[in-house]
């Protein structure tokens, strides 16, 4: 069936691709796009069109709340109506229900929303695994394994057919044609190795805000690359003017000062890959951080030469994102912009806030290498 | 009336009917009054679509249904929320039951929805919405699709877009009082005669000399004129005023015309939103507790009614503020815990503990059902019990520590602000101050500055859209950190320049 709203929704969709009304883009939001792991709170991007019109500036001012409690308690950030306009869902008769989703959903999702292409597993003489899954449904099968709702539908449909099924009296009985048991598919699976390599600045200049933006960003870009890998290796590098690796945990939470070298990070990433991942064996993906602020021309000069000849052939992506900083320069991008052409496995990305994080991992993604 | 949704759907299954009728016979047994209620059942796509046009089959053709319908999809893919029920303010009402639901939510919500029935016919801020809407919109729609074939989607759409961005503007109160005459008086204004100050004839042009004659004439003349503004007073209904001034064309005005009658259709919705939220759940509660529920459907009627009535710490649950207060209310005009005596009376056990056997509960609910609107509801019975009882507290923003954090549990101020939330829903006053600014055909609209800011590039884009309507320069005079403005939008560009508030 045909709903009047297709129309409409069709309209809606062309006006966010940017396909018609220009005019509206900029009032377009996604939503935030935030996932907490172990809290398991998710925010999904959907878009809405926001249209301007006279309304109050944002409100520092609070609201009003029920609970528990004492004066200087913190709110959950999801808790809080931030327009504190004390409407709770403009929908009539909405509940909110909890949100319940695993790891691959929420990969799913972020697939959907982000129109991510599925990665191609490198090489075609890859092995590959083969795993059954219960995800079917069959007409013969063991005892153990009937589906005993798929059974008591068929049941009462062929009940209802023949007439036999009377509704004060609802006894389904299931002979043997309506049984329906569980069956699996074998499903292979490309048993590729990849290695995502992260690399972040550290520098005096890059504060707690950009860390946070890095913290996020990578987690996405995680959860996407693992869902398509079987296994992910991952691995940290911090750098400041020396570059070292460290574990998950220092990588989001050090804070270094001091200047910016990026070759050195370069150096120690060629070096990791070249002894522990061969490139044959491997589908290497490398992410860089910073404000963009290095120290000399001439380090960045050696940047781009460390790139062109070592790092970009090997790997399957090198993504570059650059963080606002209210310090840095932020000349690296450009360097990198003017100098490396023609090159696609390379993918550079400004990130200004948090807002942006959501178009970076389009960019960064989108190709599916 | 043709029924709304395609005919694929048949009304009732036997058994929701025979559910239908018990519920209803509970509902006016409880003196609940309402017009005849119709049910359909649809499945989640319909409801989701019912739901995106404001719960009418048919609306005008526009992108923002489809973006409402969008949402509402994905979130109930995701599993964030469902709509349970949705209920129109029509002669006969229209209500909808979600296909796949629990025979135990379809009573729960045919319960709630009488609550809304019998809100909708008493309440006094409905009294003056128009009971036929749902052939009205569907008339609006046939009229914009119409307008579309002749004007083009681009242009017709593109100018709903405008409307749409200033149908908060209207005055929700204007129905209910006679702003203007509706006829004005016509009658030629005296010309205005200077006074001459008493001389005998040869005298006179000496004690009157013609030059200062004729000054003072020019003088009157300039008073004269002043006085003839336009409008005469500041006009909150902005809507109207570009309907009945702005050079627009006939079709224009026709669907400047449309969005604003259902602007204002709308408008009681928001205006007891938690009253009549309240209402429908105290209701439903009261129905299936009392008559309906039975034993198997006990756990499963109180996850869902403890659901609607959560509470969100940051968040004021309309449906969780209006049930409690309308419960307070009965309770304590059963029990006489108000008037001059309670009121004295401080000692905090005997207060407590009040009861003089009044019985009144039943009737003051009722009563109050009739006359309230959300503002003055709370304004009446947001006493300090209550908010203490129920734990609200206000919460304000740290930027020391980056997080909203609870503020205070002050009465007054948690008050207040819940009040200052709810006036103008939230929204800024904004009025029609001159539409003959400067003498030169200019708009000027005033906000009138209530201690909160406007975001001001959404104010300058609106202005923008404005001009297009109005087709001369816009003014907007505001206030910004304390300090008069005027934000002007000249059909180039932007300007901003001093002004005193």
């Amino acid at each position: 069936m045909i709903l009047n709203i297709e129309q409409d929704y069709l309209r809606f969709r062309q006006i966010v691709r940017g396909k018609i009304k220009q005019d509206l883009k900029r009032y377009i939001s996604q939503g935030e796009l935030i996932g907490k792991k172990g809290k398991d709170f998710v925010s999904i991007p959907i878009p809405q069109i926001e249209l301007p019109d006279f309304r109050f500036g944002r409100r520092n001012t609070g609201g009003v709340g029920q609970g528990e409690g004492e004066p200087g308690t913190p709110l959950a950030p999801g808790d809080v109506d931030e327009n504190g306009d004390g409407k709770a869902g403009n929908a009539p008769g909405a509940h909110i229900l909890e949100v319940d989703l695993t790891m691959e959903e929420l990969a799913q999702i972020l697939a959907e929303e982000l129109e991510l292409p599925r990665i191609q597993p490198k090489g075609s003489a890859q092995l590959k695994t083969e795993r059954d899954r219960y995800s079917q449904i069959s007409k013969v099968g063991p005892e153990s394994l009937r589906h005993f709702k798929r059974t008591y539908k068929e049941a009462l449909k062929r009940q209802i057919t023949a007439g036999t099924y009377d509704p004060l009296n609802p006894y389904i009985v299931p002979i043997h044609e309506d049984k329906r048991f569980l069956s699996w598919k074998t499903k292979q699976r490309p048993e590729s190795n990849a290695l995502i390599l992260y690399m972040m600045d550290v520098s005096g200049s890059m504060g707690d805000e950009q860390k946070e933006i890095v913290r996020i960003e990578s987690f996405w870009i995680d959860t996407w690359i693992q869902t398509n890998y079987h296994g992910v290796m991952t691995r940290y590098i911090i750098h400041d003017a020396v570059a070292q690796e460290v574990d998950r945990e220092t990588f989001f939470h050090t804070r270094e000062s001091g200047g910016t070298v990026i070759s050195s990070a370069y150096d120690l990433c060629n070096k990791i890959i070249n002894e522990e991942y061969p490139q044959e064996l491997w589908n290497i993906y490398v992410f860089h951080f910073s404000d963009g602020d290095n120290w000399s021309g001439g380090d960045t000069d050696r940047c781009i030469h460390l790139l062109k000849t070592d790092l970009l052939p090997k790997v399957n992506l090198f993504g570059y994102g650059q963080v606002e900083s209210t310090y840095g320069s932020g000349q690296f991008i450009r360097e990198l912009e003017n100098n490396i052409t023609d090159i696609d496995n390379l993918v550079l990305s400004r990130i200004e806030n948090k807002e942006d994080i959501y178009q970076s991992i389009k960019d960064f993604l989108g190709k599916g290498k | 009336m043709s029924i709304p949704i395609q005919s694929r759907r048949q009304t009732l299954t036997p058994e929701l009917a025979r559910l239908n009728r018990e519920i209803e016979q509970y509902a006016r047994s409880y003196g609940l009054d309402f017009y005849e209620t119709i049910f359909e059942v649809l499945d989640f796509e319909e409801m989701n679509m019912v739901a995106a046009y404001g719960g009418f089959p048919n609306r005008y053709p526009h992108w923002k249904f489809g973006m409402e319908y969008e949402r509402l999809n994905k979130s109930y893919a995701y599993g964030l929320h469902k709509i349970y029920e949705m209920v129109i303010n029509n002669d006969p009402c229209y209500a909808y039951l979600l296909e796949c639901n629990h025979l135990v939510d379809q009573k729960l919500v045919m319960a709630h929805v009488y609550g809304h029935c019998d809100f909708f016919k008493n309440n006094i801020w409905f009294s003056k919405t128009n009971r036929k809407m749902m052939d009205i919109m569907a008339n609006h729609a046939t009229k914009i699709r119409k307008y579309i074939d002749k004007y083009g989607l681009e242009r017709v759409e593109g100018f709903i877009d405008l409307c749409l961005c200033l149908d908060d503007l209207i005055d929700h109160h204007s129905v209910f009082i006679e702003r203007r005459p509706k006829r004005k008086d016509h009658t030629e204004e005296e010309p205005a005669v200077v006074k001459k100050i008493a001389a005998s004839e040869y005298m006179d042009e000496f004690i009157n000399p013609k030059e200062f004659i004729e000054q003072q004439k020019q003088r009157l003349e300039d008073e004269r004129l002043k006085r003839r503004r336009f409008p005469e007073e500041p006009q909150k209904d902005v809507l109207l005023f570009l309907i009945e001034n702005a050079p627009l064309e006939a079709w224009q005005r026709d669907a400047l015309w449309t969005i604003r009658e259902e602007a204002y259709y709308f408008a009681p919705q928001a205006q007891t939103k938690i009253m009549n939220e309240g209402w429908a759940t105290y209701w439903h509660a009261k129905i299936m507790t009392e008559r309906a529920l039975n034993d198997a459907e006990v756990i499963d009627f109180a996850d869902h009614h403890s659901g609607t009535v959560a509470a969100h710490p940051g968040q004021i649950n309309p449906y969780r503020l209006g049930f409690e207060l309308w419960k307070d209310i009965e309770d304590r005009w059963n029990k006489g815990k108000f008037g001059k005596d309670y009121d004295e009376c401080d000692d905090y056990v005997s207060k407590r503990e009040w009861d003089i056997g009044l019985g009144l509960g039943r009737e003051k609910i009722f009563e109050t059902r009739r006359v309230h609107n959300d503002i003055t509801f709370i304004d009446a019975f947001f006493t300090e019990e209550f908010c203490h009882e129920h734990r609200f507290f206000t919460y304000q923003f740290n930027p020391e520590r980056g997080v909203y954090e609870i503020a205070d549990r002050n009465w007054k101020n948690i008050k207040q602000k819940l009040l200052f939330s709810l006036t103008n829903f939230g929204q800024p006053l904004i009025y029609v101050a001159d539409g003959n600014f400067e003498n030169r055909g200019e708009l000027l609209l005033d906000h009138r500055h209530e201690g909160i800011d406007l975001r001001i590039d959404y104010a300058k884009d609106t202005l923008k859209n404005l001009y297009t309507v109005w087709t001369r320069p816009v003014h907007l005079r505001t206030l910004v950190e304390g300090k008069g403005k005027l934000l002007t939008y000249d059909g180039e560009k932007h300007l901003e320049r001093k002004a005193d508030g």
